[in-house]
């Protein structure tokens, strides 16, 4: 924990949270406990069924308010009770964007998908337009507001749907593996909207995702669930580098990692703390090719 | 037409009712035991193609071969005995009451035995881990089971030709191992395989050719080691070789002339180097 973090409140607090659907026998979180600091870009891995859709739900109050289950422990979202706030009152701190836009998006213009959650939370006219323009900004789809959602690819469906949750001004944005359906510019797209969204306004991200390589490059933090637990929560570089216990649980490491991780078991010397991004490990790894 | 070619496109052109071209003059020929990745980005005509190599679409103009069947001339059930196509989205593909029905229900259509669909079925469900699920409704698995699901009643029906659209989308790591197994175990029982999919450590890993489709076109075919090392072709289509490969080339990582691909051979590629050294 930095010192500038020790200074500021939580914006998350999880504490002691456990769920379990009505219809199931295990219970889908155990005792999960975390907290998130305002401006934090936090990554939550783990594989299908670890729980990962569960805490995101968890997360504006979709769950328990809207799902039917046991639940036992708080989730507090700027010292507020997720059981307490409406989720449609929560939706103006937690913005949520699901991994199939296509679920999400239900007007018929790109302009109209924005505007939806703003009326609802009864944004002035005025308001409403200057937020529709800023949000279609951010995301890149400026001069396609009279589009039909339906139109636009799965890379723009998806930064709509971020444009619609960010429209609302939440201070935390939770996105359920967001480019899961996504061509790898569509990934990028979505992945440079979050990024801008994190460092230029500050808002605290809170995303589940798959591929290794991207939350390395981008999170602060990584949280890993194993059916139902949270196993670890870290820094990307120290929770990529114990890659001992990412291949238990059946995940994988950054290619470069797993490559200096298997190159210095064969006795090479490489540095302590392997490189987990690309360009880190260009500067880290340059004598091994040349190495004959 | 020559005798180990399974699959033939001629000046392939695909117009769909909607007016939408998709293919535009495909030239193709994909050989028995071929291993081919199908790479390009969302709308670039890459499941427009393969789905002509199953009889699900037919050419607009131009003519399509599978195993020297003209696919205009042929129904799609006689098409579906040799290429089996499992769809990217497993709820456009299943429908069955449960997991065993689903199973059979490709084997019975091409009219194997009894005897034969039994087999078929007790190797799919042992190869993908699904005997305890055999009696289960598929609507109430996971995704990424009912994925396996998918895959698996394709598998049951025994295609010579396996064409796998977006296997390891939705999938963990764990489930997108299993997929890459099962390309190799394909593979070994001497199949032909299409893998359309943006996951490239997947076609870095599996596959003998890559082709790239670009605006309804093909531009680009070779080995995965050609067309990753083409930074021309990939920045044009939006596509990026797997973290290894990239670092690879920026190191200088090689063994005669061939960067890695993946972290095995990276690996490889260091060790062989310093016993040369």
């Amino acid at each position: 924990m930095t010192a500038t973090n020790a200074a500021k409140e939580p914006i998350i607090r999880v504490e002691g949270l456990s769920f379990k659907y009505a219809t199931a026998t295990e219970k889908a979180l155990k005792e999960i406990n975390f907290t998130v600091f305002p401006g934090e870009y936090v990554a939550i891995l783990g594989l299908s069924g670890a729980g990962k859709t569960t805490l995101c739900l968890s997360l504006n109050g979709i769950i328990p308010q809207m799902v039917m289950g046991e639940k036992e422990g708080r989730c507090l979202i700027k010292g507020q009770d997720t059981d307490e706030v409406p989720v449609r009152e929560m939706a103006k701190t937690v913005g949520m964007v699901f991994d199939n836009p296509e679920y999400q998006l239900t007007q018929l213009t790109v302009e109209g998908e924005v505007a939806l959650g703003l009326e609802n939370l009864g944004i002035p006219y005025e308001e409403m337009l200057t937020r529709i323009k800023e949000a279609l900004k951010v995301v890149g789809l400026e001069g396609l507001e009279e589009r039909s959602p339906m139109q636009l690819s799965g890379g723009q469906q998806q930064r709509l749907a971020i444009a619609a949750a960010m429209a609302m001004y939440p201070e935390i944005l939770v996105l359920d593996e967001p480019t899961t359906n996504l061509d790898p510019i569509g990934k990028e797209e979505v992945f440079e909207v979050l990024q801008r969204l994190n460092r230029e306004k500050g808002m605290t991200i809170v995303i589940a995702e798959h591929e290794v390589e991207v939350i390395a490059e981008y999170a602060d933090r990584v949280i890993i669930l194993d059916r139902g637990e949270l196993i670890t929560n870290g820094p990307p570089a120290e929770v990529f580098n114990d890659v001992e216990t990412i291949s238990r649980l059946g995940l994988r490491t950054p290619q470069v990692t797993e490559f200096g991780y298997r190159l210095k078991k064969k006795g090479h010397n490489l540095p302590e703390q392997l490189p987990i991004t690309l360009q880190d490990a260009v500067k880290k790894y340059s004598g091994v090719g040349g190495k004959k | 037409m020559s005798k180990n070619i399974i699959i033939k496109c001629e000046d392939l052109h695909h117009t769909y009712p909607s007016g939408v071209s998709a293919l535009q003059g495909v030239d193709l020929a994909i050989a028995e035991r071929e291993i081919v990745g199908v790479i390009g980005q969302n709308g670039s005509g890459k499941t427009t193609l393969v789905k002509h190599f199953n009889g699900l679409l037919k050419p607009t103009s131009g003519q399509v071969f599978v195993k020297g069947i003209n696919t205009r001339e042929a129904e799609i059930k006689e098409i579906s005995r040799h290429a089996g196509y499992v769809f990217q989205n497993p709820n456009h593909q299943l429908f069955a009451g449960s997991v065993r029905k689903e199973l059979e229900f490709g084997p019975a259509n091409i009219g194997m035995s009894a005897e034969e669909i039994e087999e078929r079925v007790r190797l799919a469900a042992d190869f993908f881990g699904l005997e305890e699920f055999l009696d289960e409704n598929p609507y109430r698995l996971s995704f990424p089971l009912r994925k396996t699901v998918g895959i698996a009643s394709i598998y049951a029906m025994d295609p010579e030709i396996f064409i796998l659209d977006e296997p390891t989308t939705g999938l963990d790591y764990t489930r997108a191992r299993m997929v890459a197994a099962l390309i190799k175990k394909l593979q070994d029982e001497g199949r032909t395989v299409l893998i359309v999919s943006h996951d490239m450590m997947l076609i870095a890993e599996c596959c003998t050719r890559v082709i790239v489709l670009w605006n309804s076109r093909l531009i680009g075919d070779g080995t995965p080691r050609e067309i990753f090392g083409n930074r021309e072709l990939l920045e044009k289509t939006n596509l990026a070789p797997p973290q290894i490969f990239r670092m690879a080339e920026e190191i200088g990582l090689q063994h005669n002339g061939k960067t890695p691909l993946s972290v095995d051979e990276a690996v490889e590629t260091v060790e062989r180097g310093e016993r040369a050294g």
